[in-house]
């Protein structure tokens, strides 16, 4: 498995002993070689390993021919020249066209790849350095894997092209409804509800299930797909936000006075009472944990899975009615009528940041899925895309004629504001890219004015919820094409769902370690540790890992100068300085001599014979027996370890297992 | 009759120009226009006299014809008419009015009759009998110095006629301020001179030489003209130094030549030779300074020599003034021409300099300036002619002129540097603005320093003294409006486009009004909406009515709160009544409270240090911090080494099935149901028994240690 990303790094000499100090790993091209070393001839033996292994390469060069195929960027990274012709020769003469594993781009692989590798490490020991390889060997091989695992991805994400010079803000809906297949235009839908009022909306994590309340108490929800409708009830309230918990199954409703939960049958299973006067609701998956944000000015945290409230903070801002979460580090964005727009996390009282935003009240906020950019629309009729990453300032601003009221991401980075009774949709370069706001993606004019929007997980559709009913409209590159089947498969089956469900909550995130990094937790609490180290030193008297100043020794005859006594020091302090500036140059693991002595011993033998006293003849013949011996089991084990090897070690083969 | 005062007329027209009064030749307009229309004007003055021939309007005063530099009431330049102007004249009413007459012609005849007669005047004068006295007199009388009592000069007495009590006072202000500076500008070189570090001396003069030739260097390659007038300068100075120092008995060869010139012939001869030589040199320089040309170059000089640093600086200084350099008309060059030709290379490159100014400054402020440049050229020359007499011999150079010299180059690159700098601010316009704003400094505090502390001397320098006060106040006015100008681009909503460096705060103000461009929506939204919608659209319109009044304030002021109480806190360890009184009403004394304030270290810079429109909590979030790892293990000496290898997620979320399970395979697996023996010495021990333990297989062959290797080895070669 380690071949493809292996070969870029230079191995410097020195790690040739530290290798053969541990068990060296054997590559199947490897066997010419060692056999010649052996003085064995490659004849019968390569050809019956060739036999045992030649189902599998069938197997191989098959699946490889299927990789050809996709038309990602594949970087071969080395040139094959491990090719050989005698061994890919199988029983029927067929070649293996595609001999070894397949090649991965180094692109692909470095998306997996998480340690920070720009910070430059202290020196460390040569135990602690195998540990840092060890840790950065398995993290390339998983990123591999993972890359290679990218090949499942076979969805492609949809998009919209103007013909040269055609603004595709100006197709409308039923051009595009005209231009997809049958079962993407059924996508395409609006409800009349005229009844009752702006409508709310809200689909679950899965995109399946659409669920949406209006202004007057209406309430309902349905499979908005195959249009199958699950219950539909008139709560006889105001109904201020609707959103459906971890899965379909459950329902909870903001309304007038308190908060309520319904399951899928429109059943009221509770009617929570601390949370009272709700505005906005917001559920974050991976804590279970509903936050509400109400008039009253408290943003509360529910935890759904054991119905207790974790926290009720107090934002000291009047009223909540905008909120929107950070999906990736589920942190809750509040916009607040001072242009401020607080970021809450349960753990702390007091907002973790405060962002001054707009000259007037904030009315709508919305984060990306990647938790990098933030929209906001404000009482300026301005609206800006914020960067999140540690700096907190306005990448672009625009100025929209009405402002806008409600604002959207999809997951795969679209903008959506909705401007009264129109919606507007912008569009970035890429995924990773701000939406650019020069000029819009899509615009669609509503029978109502905008109440709700969102876009559905892994469907090219945005839900919005007007005063004239829902509409349900398409959006080519919207959504995220592949979906994982064992976090949120659309199409799970209720068993599916109800051990999607368990295993969720088994996995369930306390809600303490919200906060605005998510990689907190693997980092180590240096606060503690200094203070642990200081409490440590306090104790004892000293500190046991600081090391002591060379001191240079005493000298006769004139030779324990001041002057030779300093220059003994700068020796030294020149030699460590020289050291460190050698392994900070070239960041590799300091080479630590396995053997000191000059006897002739093998430097892969691991114990060596000359640490036996030394008497007299009898020993040396003893001695050199010895070493005789030894080799003889250096060569059984090489032997061995290739036979072994052969069979347990993992190699390209595996690749087929998984 | 007529003739005869024809005549005289005449003659007093011829004789004016030879006119060396003193006051006279300060004033501008008898000296400084005459080069160009004397022709003209000495025709017209004959034809007025010819005119004045039928004896009608004699003391008619001769027009002004001609646009006059000065076009106000302080500065009448009587140069049409061959008669002086009596200050008396300036103030009296244009007409007489007719009623008083007489009452006046009564007034004057009381007052020409003396009622005692003053016989001690004429006393004292006929008192002047030896020619001395004589002399002394006549020298008083000439300059109007008070012969009878020290009373005060008539000079004295205009100006305390001229001026009331305000202005005086201001002006004393203002002069002593000026002198003070001197003074501390005096104090300053005195006490750098005083040092009598030779190497430190040595060092300076070389890092002036250093300077001054790199200077000159650049100066070469950007005015090739002024650069060739510098390397006179230079050469004289060079001559100056040689003359001064060399060939003299100071030296150290001269000195050892001394000692033994008592017995040496030889040696005696050569410093003879050198004596001689030193005042041949000497000599020279004399004969030099008395021929016209050099006089100015060496008065200049002396002129900078003999006043402090403080004039030089003066002299420079209209530099960097933006209003002197703008003021280039034909006028100044008319000025120019007039001046000696030894003051000409400053202006000129001042000239140089201005053609390429673009804007003109409003007239007024112009002419203003011009003014004063012109009054404070003035006071130059008068003092180069009334020091040139006295001055001319005395002072020989010494080394500090050397120093001078290069201090002038100095400043006059830097000037020129200035100017650059400044065009090229002008060309980028506004993208630095502080650095425009710095500048009108200094030239706030020129026009004080520009006075001189000197008595006033003639009536005009009474006058302009009159109209300085005037200017001074005047002066700042422009002085802040181009503050304000300068200031409200600054003020004015950048692009976003605009990019701002990093150190740079974030502007708030920018960061909020921000002109973003406007969407042009195909689709621009109905306003029409429903009757629910409109309560909020009521409190919106009013909420959009009241934004961003008080936001950013705001803002801002919680963000000081937010840093004031992240601040560690000092502690304060002080025991009111120990060691002292205590009390109600009393407290501890501030040198206690010192000593017994324990000062918290300052924390680190908090995240949004530079980020003005975030604030960041910087407090420690507790529940986040009880799961992180707090003991380092065992062969991680940093935190980083030990957080790199944590950085990987092992749990299958993250993974693919098979890296899962290869990430957390366990490092030993027994198979279920064997039995696994206890080890024993040998196990541990390299010399191990047959150990055919199949229960035990390595999985992970990553993670085997060394010893488990060994022992594989073993049983595998047993």
């Amino acid at each position: 498995m380690e071949t493809a990303p292996k070969p870029g790094r230079d191995v410097p000499p020195k790690k040739d002993k530290l290798q053969t100090k541990r068990k060296k790993p054997r590559r199947y091209w490897e066997e010419e070689t060692v056999p010649t070393r052996d003085g064995a001839s490659p004849g019968p033996p390569c050809n019956k390993k060739n036999r045992e292994l030649r189902p599998q390469r069938r197997k191989n060069a098959h699946i490889l021919k299927k990789s050809r195929i996709s038309k990602k960027p594949q970087v071969p990274k080395k040139p094959r020249e491990w090719k050989n012709p005698e061994s890919q020769r199988s029983l029927s003469g067929a070649q293996d066209p595609f001999p070894g594993p397949a090649p991965v781009s180094v692109e692909v692989v470095q998306k997996f790849c998480r340690i920070d590798k720009s910070r430059k490490l202290p020196r460390s020991k040569a135990k602690t350095r195998s540990r840092l390889e060890v840790a950065e060997a398995e993290e390339e091989e998983t990123s591999i894997k993972a890359a290679r695992s990218e090949l499942l991805l076979a969805e492609e994400p949809g998009f919209l092209e103007g013909e040269d010079g055609e603004d595709t803000a100006k197709i409308c809906q039923a051009d595009i409804v005209e231009a997809v297949d049958i079962a993407s235009a059924a996508k395409h839908f609006d409800l009349n509800l005229r009844q009752f009022g702006p409508y709310r909306l809200n689909y679950s994590r899965t995109g399946r299930h659409l669920a949406f309340g209006g202004r007057r108490g209406h309430v309902a929800a349905l499979d908005w797909v195959t249009k199958k409708l699950m219950c539909e009830i008139n709560v006889m309230e105001a109904v201020r936000d609707i959103r459906f918990l971890h899965s379909e199954a459950l329902l909870a409703v903001a309304q007038n006075r308190w908060l309520h939960i319904y399951d899928n049958q429109g059943i009221e299973l509770h009617c929570i009472r601390r949370c009272d006067r709700v505005t906005r609701l917001e559920f974050l998956p991976f804590h279970f944990l509903l936050a509400t944000a109400s008039e009253t000015g408290f943003l509360t945290y529910l935890d759904v899975s054991v119905g207790k409230i974790v926290a009720a903070l107090n934002a000291r801002a009047g009223r909540l009615d905008v909120m929107s979460q950070n999906p990736y580090n589920a942190v809750i964005h509040l916009g607040h009528s001072n242009g401020t727009v607080s970021l809450w996390s349960p753990a702390m009282k007091e907002p973790l940041a405060k962002i001054l935003c707009h000259r007037g009240g904030v009315r709508a906020v919305a984060v990306d899925s990647t938790g990098t950019y933030m929209a906001t629309s404000g009482l300026d009729h301005q609206l800006k895309i914020f960067d999140l990453r540690g700096t907190y300032q306005p990448l672009s601003t625009r100025t929209l004629p009405h402002g806008a009221g409600h604002l959207a991401f999809s997951q795969r980075g679209l903008l959506v504001a909705g401007m009264g009774d129109v919606v507007n949709i912008w569009a970035g370069q890429g995924k990773a890219s701000p939406p650019s706001l020069e000029q819009p993606y899509l615009t669609h004019r509503l029978s109502g004015p905008v109440h709700g929007l969102q876009f559905c997980p892994f469907e090219d559709v945005l839900g919005v919820g007007h005063s004239g009913g829902i509409t349900s409209m398409l959006v080519p590159g919207a959504g995220e094409p592949n979906f994982d089947g064992l976090e949120s498969n659309p199409y799970r089956s209720r068993k599916q769902r109800q051990e999607w469900e368990v295993k969720a909550l088994l996995e369930k995130v306390p809600a303490e370690l919200i906060c605005l990094d998510p990689r907190a937790l693997a980092k180590v609490d240096v606060i503690s540790l200094e203070q642990g180290k200081k409490e440590r030193i306090e104790r004892l008297g000293y500190d046991p890992e600081a090391k002591s100043p060379f001191q240079p020794k005493p000298k006769q005859k004139g030779r324990s100068s001041t002057a030779s006594l300093v220059k003994r020091k700068r020796k030294v302090m020149d030699e460590e300085h020289r050291v460190d500036e050698y392994w900070d140059g070239l960041g590799l693991p300091q080479a630590t001599p396995s053997c000191l002595c000059l006897c002739p011993c093998q430097p892969a033998t691991s114990h060596c014979p000359c640490v036996l006293p030394l008497s007299g003849p009898q020993d040396k013949v003893r001695q050199s027996l010895q070493q005789q011996q030894q080799q003889q089991q250096q060569q059984q084990q090489h032997k061995e370890v290739k036979a072994k090897s052969t069979g347990a070690r993992p190699s390209a083969l595996d690749r087929f297992v998984h | 009759m007529t003739a005869n005062r024809l005549a005289e007329s005449l003659l007093a027209l011829s004789q004016q120009d030879e006119l060396v009064d003193l006051p006279k030749d300060c004033l501008l307009s008898g000296s400084e226009d005459e080069g160009d229309n004397d022709g003209e004007r000495e025709h017209q003055k004959l034809l007025e006299a010819i005119s004045s021939l039928d004896g009608k309007n004699r003391r008619k005063l001769a027009e002004r014809s001609e646009a006059s530099l000065k076009v106000s009431e302080f500065n009448v330049s009587s140069e049409g008419s061959g008669e002086k102007l009596v200050l008396a004249d300036l103030l009296e009413p244009v007409k007489t009015s007719s009623s008083l007459a007489t009452v006046k012609k009564q007034l004057n005849r009381v007052k020409s009759k003396k009622t005692v007669e003053l016989p001690l005047n004429k006393e004292e004068i006929e008192r002047a009998r030896t020619p001395l006295e004589q002399e002394i007199f006549n020298l008083l009388h000439k300059n109007k110095q008070p012969v009878a009592d020290p009373l005060l000069t008539p000079v004295e007495k205009a100006s305390l006629q001229a001026m009331s009590l305000e202005e005086a006072k201001m002006r004393r202000a203002e002069l002593q301020r000026a002198r003070a500076l001197q003074s501390y500008y005096e104090a300053k070189a005195r006490r750098e001179k005083k040092i009598k570090s030779k190497k430190y001396h040595k060092v300076v003069k070389k890092g002036k030489a250093k300077k001054a030739l790199k200077e000159f260097e650049q100066l070469q390659k950007v005015n090739p003209a002024a650069a060739l007038e510098e390397l006179e300068k230079i050469e004289k100075a060079r001559m100056m130094e040689r003359m001064s120092l060399k060939h003299q008995n100071s030296g150290k060869w001269a000195k050892s030549k001394a000692i033994m010139a008592k017995y040496d012939l030889e040696a005696r001869q050569a410093m003879q030779e050198q004596l001689a030589k030193n005042k041949e040199l000497t000599q020279k320089l004399q004969v030099a300074s008395e021929s016209e040309e050099e006089e100015g170059g060496t008065e200049e000089v002396e002129e900078l020599l003999v006043p402090d640093v403080v004039n030089e600086v003066q002299m420079n200084a209209d530099g960097p003034n933006p209003w002197m350099l703008r003021s280039c008309t034909s006028d100044t060059k008319e000025a120019a021409t007039q001046e000696d030709p030894e003051q000409l290379p400053e202006p000129e490159a001042h000239e140089v300099s201005e053609s390429e100014g673009e804007e003109r400054p409003v007239a007024e402020e112009e002419i203003l300036l011009r003014e004063f440049e012109e009054r404070r050229s003035l006071r130059k020359r008068s003092e180069l002619s009334q020091d040139a007499e006295p001055a001319r011999s005395q002072e020989t150079k010494d080394s500090s002129s050397q120093e001078v010299l290069s201090e002038l180059r100095v400043l006059a690159q830097k000037l020129k540097e200035n100017d650059q700098s400044r065009k090229q601010k002008a060309s980028s316009k506004g993208t630095i603005p502080q650095v425009q704003r710095e500048e009108p400094a200094p030239e706030e505090e020129e026009p004080l320093l520009l006075q001189r502390p000197e008595r006033v001397q003639t009536l005009e320098e009474l006058e302009e003294l009159g109209k300085e006060c005037f200017q001074n106040k005047e002066l700042p006015r422009p002085v802040l409006e181009g503050q304000q100008s300068e200031r409200t681009p600054n003020n004015r909503p950048d692009a976003p486009k605009e990019k701002k460096k990093k150190e740079q705060m974030i502007d708030l103000q920018n960061l909020l009004t921000t002109q973003s461009p406007s969407v042009k929506s195909l689709a621009v939204p109905t306003i029409e909406e429903l009757e629910d919608e409109e309560e909020r659209n009521q409190r919106q319109m009013i909420k959009e009515a009241f934004a961003g009044d008080d936001v950013i304030r705001d803002f801002l002021k919680e963000k000081r709160e937010a840093v004031e109480a992240s601040k560690p806190k000092d502690v304060d360890l002080t025991l009111p009544g120990w060691g002292e009184w205590g009390g109600v009403g009393l407290k501890p004394s501030a040198k206690k409270r010192r000593r017994f304030l324990i000062k918290a270290p300052e924390g680190p810079p908090r995240k949004d240090k530079n980020l003005t429109n975030v604030i960041i909590n910087e407090k420690r979030n507790i529940h986040t911090a009880a799961h992180q790892v707090r003991v380092l293990p065992y062969p991680f000496t940093h935190h980083w080494q030990f957080e790199r290898t944590i950085q990987t997620p092992i749990g299958s979320t993250w993974n693919t099935q098979r890296a899962f399970q290869k990430l957390t395979t366990p490092k030993v697996v027994t198979k279920p149901g064997h039995i696994i023996n206890p080890i024993k010495a040998e196990d541990v021990g390299y010399r191990s028994s047959s150990r055919s333990d199949l229960s035990v297989i390595q999985r992970n062959p990553k993670r085997i240690t060394t010893r488990h290797k060994k022992q594989l080895k073993k049983s595998s070669v047993d």
